[in-house]
């Protein structure tokens, strides 16, 4: 399993560009972060996720 | 006033108005940065939804500064993973550093926001840090490589209004980086006093977005903030420790 966002998902195996193209996610407005490291937009391709990895998937919204 | 420009870590800007994005609709944002003559907006990071279409960046006009925040940490090491993942969203290297532990308050931990300010600057961002003025942590943060510092004026989203203002101006008096009044700030006549006295820039989210009508409060907070500025700029006229002082000439009255 692999935490993403805080949900389990059984996703391991798979790589990040994977993950990706199975949400609504907009890859161009997106930050990702694995087990506390950035990921960067042009690793997402080769980055697979293992099971037990914690990823956190970050966008703008408002604030002050 | 043509070349009055408020520079931030080299960046130059002519508005000295900050506004913040948060807690109104999206659709509303074009209008209040065009009314409130804005540069520089500020933005949160939190966990993209896969539900929402929408993405915040859609509606900010091109050739803003996108301003992120690190709402959310409550020490500096959280701190410093939020600017890194606003950086890596790829809208520039500016950071607003906001560390709180208290969640009833939300006072900025100094001492925290210290230390990532140096992690932050030495990483080759722009570091805006949110602080409670006192003095000897403003002098650590531009130490530390802080590109303005970012004084409360009451707790954020009270507008209260300038609850400290002596400590403000003594951060005026001693700090060279811009000193940018930020959070509780109310009314347009608080924004006028602050900079009045000489603050930089004001940054004010909850004002506009807790007010009948946000655009046309931007504008009159836009009004207002470049009144102060002028004022400023002018040099305000003395006022006297006692009695009163004619505006007319004492001499040529009508009588014997």
């Amino acid at each position: 399993m692999v935490k993403i966002n805080g949900e389990e998902l059984n996703i391991a195996g798979k790589s990040i560009s994977e993950f990706l193209a199975t949400t609504n996610y907009d890859p161009k407005r997106i930050a990702v972060e694995r087990n506390g490291d950035i990921v960067p937009k042009a690793q997402y391709d080769e980055t697979m996720l293992c099971d037990g990895d914690v990823v956190e998937v970050v966008s703008f919204v408002g604030g002050g | 006033m043509n070349n009055d420009k408020l520079i931030i870590g080299g960046h130059e800007f002519n508005s000295r108005f900050i506004l913040g994005s948060g807690k109104y609709s999206m659709k509303l944002i074009e209008a209040a940065v065009k009314d409130a003559g804005a540069e520089i907006i500020t933005l949160a990071v939190r966990r993209a939804n896969t539900k929402d279409q929408e993405n915040i960046l859609d509606y900010i006009p091109e050739g803003v500064t996108l301003l992120p925040n690190t709402s959310g940490a409550r020490n500096a090491q959280e701190a410093v993973r939020i600017a890194r993942l606003a950086r890596e969203l790829g809208c520039g290297n500016f950071v607003k550093i906001e560390i709180m532990r208290d969640s009833k308050y939300l006072l900025p931990d100094n001492q925290e926001t210290i230390k990532a300010t140096e992690i932050l600057a030495n990483e080759g961002f722009v570091v805006m840090p949110y602080m409670y003025p006192d003095l000897n942590v403003a002098r650590d943060l531009v130490n530390a490589g802080a590109a303005s510092v970012m004084p409360l004026a009451s707790p954020i989203g009270s507008n209260k209004g300038l609850a400290t203002k002596e400590f403000i101006q003594i951060l005026i008096d001693e700090i060279d980086v811009p000193i940018i009044v930020d959070a509780g700030i109310g009314r347009p006549s608080q924004a006028c006093e602050a900079m009045e006295m000489g603050v930089s820039a004001i940054m004010a989210n909850t004002a506009l977005a807790t007010a009948g009508d946000l655009p046309l409060m931007a504008s009159a907070f836009k009004n207002a903030i470049e009144a102060g500025r002028k004022a400023y700029l002018a040099g305000l006229g003395r006022v006297l420790t006692r009695g009163a002082s004619a505006s007319d000439p004492l001499t040529g009255f009508l009588r014997d």
